[in-house]
């Protein structure tokens, strides 16, 4: 709570930079009947002394937050003894660091305490004690020192408002900037992890390998200790759960979107529309309990009813909810371009005499298509990135097979076991993670930026 | 598609008027199928509602009820305050499993020996002493006196008084067996089996047992998350519509933070999952199952559709108020914050909530950052360690036991409510301020 108090401190001393910056404008322009003497209204007066007082107080706070721990833990393991961390790998050495940071912070600790790491624990106490203290009086001194700066310059010719706004456009500027940021993030963090994981695994064995057993030893000697990471299987299954939405979303998506454009009469679109579209605000995870309770029992036992074996977490029972939730997706893009499609075209098509479904299939749908393919893969990408339901109900096991009745395994469902279960941050299961995550972000992105393209061209096309 | 040109058709041509009249009645069938076909796929479309729906609430609306035995029981003094103090420690902390396991015996005075008696025992929720333990500390003047109390019974009698254990199954696959089922049905007789609201699903946090497990814990962890990423998303994301609407130079930067935003809409959640363990645990030491890094977490992912929805309501703002605002010397950020923005408002707030319903949905990338753990206590801060309803959910469906079954079709329900909701909020409040220009 100790940072929450911090910040509401620095919001207080904003709301009190606030005030006498106004006060001070007005009183220096003479009292409020002077009040026009003043290049801006006595609020950007304010606002500025406000701005000066918070924000690098804000910005600092922020990054000292962010690596104090960092350079604190760096501090205490530079100045472990020499004979504790020789010989011990990264991992140990970090197991070492958890568990100083465990037993400063008073938690339960894995390993017997000695007393160097009773010293050096204490010296993490010691540390932390005094970052925090000099947190508190460092932010609080910029915060005062901004206010004072403010106020100094505080004069009737100041040019309060231009300087507000330069502010606030920086601000904004900044705010924007942070989808780039987001990107950047996402792609060095999976980039790094991978090379790391690439450094171990040959590229080749990862993407061309067709054994997933990502088992890390526990003994050195332990068979099969380094574990398979070939991710074919993982592929293949990502490919056929995809497929199967596929073939469930898009004909009925498309079909909806036809249907309910062309000749639903306005009351049963105003109604059918927003009810189908409910699909998409359905969590997830909401739909993987349906695909794991209902649906894949039921497909179980359809399958045996008719003398078929079909494993409990069959890929199709996955595939078809996942097509189900797709569904609007497809409907309401497919909708929107072809309502796009000019009514011109049509009419001309029913002058010739053609009926309503051959307009369709031969003008409108042809005229649509760019838009409905670019639908389609944003719908692909979507059905390959999903998580939640694969998660919950296909299988585990990487099978290498074309049967949709078998249980197969995903992408996504592998990065969620390798990085939920115990882990070391450094072993090659949990780096495969991130190999996958990459694998999975280029290829989403690939379809993305390529599905916009189709979508803003044909946008552009009627407009 | 007859073809003209055959040769007994060049003999003596046909009128294209006969061609077309003898094509039309296949012409009209197919206009028909096809007609068919859509009304099907709509039709198809709504019964997957339809059955999404009635599956969970089927499956849930009986969590909403909790059995319970109504049962004499005893508080006597040498047992829970022997030393007569009424500290609230001392009667928190007494033993309650033994004045509740007397009074069930006195029903069943024919159980003598050890095996039967544990099996009589366990008809009792192992959390029945201590939720008798809070009444007592609530009322200390219950010491000492025998009232009628309502017991919590165990998952298994309560699966089998709502009719979820089917006793026709042979004894050994059964959960309950045939002694036990006689003792709940004597109870019964004696009316003394009730199913009661079930409060406890609301007032707790989650437990391995069935019967204990509620959602309290989860509720305040999405609570905490999405007020945190509504503090965050919600000015960065008006801001930088504001920006690039209203005040970026077309140049390759503002086209680059364009495509950007576009893309990151569509990047797999997971995706986020993995930057969040990576950038702000592995990085930035934030704490983990925290709703702080969940948060930040949900922000970076909800700001793309923020941005987006508040892009389209700045659009929808006439040029003409932008013009007169500054025609009358108002300076670009005074015209935007003064009259444009408040315009843009609803359309910008309505993006917004949608956005927020999405992160309250989100299930996969909090599982990469650790908000998986298994948290019983309600967290009470930013800072403390939570899970959120979604997560919740998915951990319950991972969960063997019948009981968990209903429970998690309640959360379902329970987080449907929520996003029904907040989505009303958005639709109502763009009916209500949403103006056509």
């Amino acid at each position: 709570m100790n940072a929450w108090t911090l910040i509401l401190l620095l919001l207080a001393v904003m709301a009190a930079a606030y005030n006498l910056g106004r006060k001070r404008a007005i009183s220096g322009a003479g009292g409020i009947a002077q009040i026009k003497t003043l290049h801006s209204l006595p609020v950007y007066y304010g606002l500025y002394a406000a701005l000066w007082a918070g924000i690098p107080a804000l910005l600092l706070l922020g990054l000292w937050s962010g690596f104090q721990d960092q350079i604190i833990t760096a501090l205490v393991s530079s100045s472990l003894p020499p004979d504790i961390v020789n010989g011990l790998s990264e991992g140990r050495i970090g197991l070492l660091i958890n568990d100083i940071k465990n037993l400063a912070t008073g938690n339960i600790v894995s390993s017997t305490v000695t007393p160097e790491i009773q010293a050096a624990a204490d010296q993490f106490a010691r540390l932390e004690w005094i970052a925090s203290g000099a947190k508190w009086l460092v932010v609080l001194a910029v915060a005062i020192a901004g206010l004072a700066l403010a106020l100094s310059q505080t004069a009737p010719k100041m040019r309060a408002r231009n300087r507000v706004e330069t502010i606030v456009k920086g601000i904004m500027i900044l705010f924007s900037s942070i989808a780039i940021l987001t990107t950047l993030g996402i792609l060095l963090s999976v980039v790094f992890e991978s090379l790391r994981f690439f450094h171990s695994i040959p590229p080749l064995d990862f993407f061309l390998g067709i054994n997933w057993s990502p088992q890390i030893a526990l003994r050195a000697d332990q068979v099969g200790a380094s574990g398979e990471f070939g991710a074919i299987p993982l592929f293949t299954g990502t490919l056929m759960v995809s497929v199967i939405a596929m073939l469930v979303a898009v004909p009925i998506g498309l079909m909806a979107a036809i249907y309910l454009s062309e000749y639903a009469s306005r009351k049963v679109r105003a109604f059918a529309k927003p009810v189908i579209e409910v699909l998409a605000g359905i969590p997830t995870v909401v739909y993987g309990f349906f695909a794991a309770l209902t649906v894949a029992p039921f497909v179980r036992e359809l399958g045996e009813s008719v003398g078929l074996h079909v494993a409990s977490e069959s890929a199709l029972a996955a595939g078809l909810v996942m097509g189900v939730m797709i569904i609007p997706f497809v409907s309401s893009l497919s909708d929107d371009v072809i309502n796009a499609v000019p009514q011109s075209m049509r009419d001309g098509s029913f002058a010739l005499g053609a009926t309503q479904s051959e307009t369709i299939r031969r003008v409108i749908v042809p005229a649509a298509l760019p838009g409905i393919v670019g639908g389609i893969l944003l719908a692909v990408s979507r059905a390959i990135g999903e998580t939640m339901i694969v998660v919950m109900a296909a299988g585990m096991s990487a099978n290498l097979t074309a049967n949709p009745l078998d249980s197969v395994t995903t992408v996504t469902v592998q990065i969620v076991t390798l990085l939920t279960g115990d882990q070391e941050f450094d072993s090659a299961k949990t780096l495969a993670a991130f190999a996958l995550g990459l694998t999975l972000f280029m290829v989403t992105l690939v379809l993305n930026v390529i599905a916009l393209t189709i979508v803003r061209k044909y946008r552009e096309q009627y407009d | 598609m007859t073809n003209p040109s055959t040769p007994s058709d060049s003999v003596t041509p046909r009128r294209a008027a006969d061609i077309v009249n003898a094509s039309l009645k296949r012409r009209y069938a197919k206009e028909r199928r096809f007609r068919l076909i859509g009304a099907a796929a709509v039709g198809l479309g709504l019964t997957f509602v339809l059955l999404l729906f009635g599956d969970i609430i089927s499956k849930g609306y009986t969590a909403f009820q909790q059995t319970y035995i109504q049962l004499p029981v005893t508080l006597s003094e040498d047992l829970i305050d022997p030393e007569g103090t009424r500290d609230p420690m001392t009667l928190a902390r007494a033993d309650y499993m033994t004045p509740i396991r007397q009074s069930l015996r006195q029903f069943f005075p024919e159980v003598k020996d050890r095996r039967t008696r544990r099996q009589l025992n366990s008809i009792i929720s192992v959390g029945a002493p201590q939720l008798l333990g809070e009444e007592v500390v609530a009322d200390p003047a219950l010491v000492g006196t025998t009232h009628e109390y309502w017991i919590l019974v165990d998952d298994d009698i309560d699966m089998l008084v709502k009719g979820y254990i089917d006793r026709n199954a042979p004894e050994s696959d059964r959960r309950v067996n045939d002694q036990v089922i006689g003792w709940i049905d004597r109870l019964e007789q004696e009316g003394r089996v009730a199913k009661r609201f079930n409060t406890i699903f609301f007032t707790h946090g989650t437990s391995r047992e069935p019967e204990l497990a509620g959602i309290a814990g989860a509720l305040m962890g999405s609570f905490y998350t999405l007020i945190l990423a509504l503090t965050l998303s919600f000015p960065i994301g008006v801001g930088a519509a504001l920006y690039l609407e209203e005040f970026a130079p077309k140049n390759r930067w503002t086209d680059l933070i364009e495509v950007n935003i576009n893309n990151l809409a569509a990047v797999p959640s997971i995706v986020f999952g993995l930057l969040g363990l990576a950038v702000f645990i592995g990085f930035f030491g934030v704490p983990r199952s925290t709703p702080l890094v969940a948060a930040l977490v949900l922000t970076l992912m909800t700001l793309p559709i923020i941005i987006i929805s508040s892009r389209a309501a700045l659009k929808s703002v006439p040029p003409s108020i932008r013009e007169a605002a500054l025609g009358v010397g108002a300076s670009p950020l005074q015209t935007q914050f003064h009259h444009v923005l408040p315009l843009a408002m609803p359309g910008m707030l309505t993006g917004t909530i949608l956005g927020m319903a999405h992160a309250l949905g989100e299930t996969a990338p909090l599982l990469m950052i650790g908000m998986i753990a298994f948290i019983v206590d309600v967290p009470g801060g930013f800072t403390d360690p939570a899970t959120v309803l979604p997560v919740q959910i998915f951990l319950w469906a991972d969960s063997p036991e019948r009981g968990f079954v209903e429970r998690t079709s309640a959360a379902i329900m329970v987080l449907l409510a929520f996003l029904f909701l907040m989505n009303l909020a958005a639709v109502l409040l763009r009916r209500r301020f949403e103006r056509r220009w």
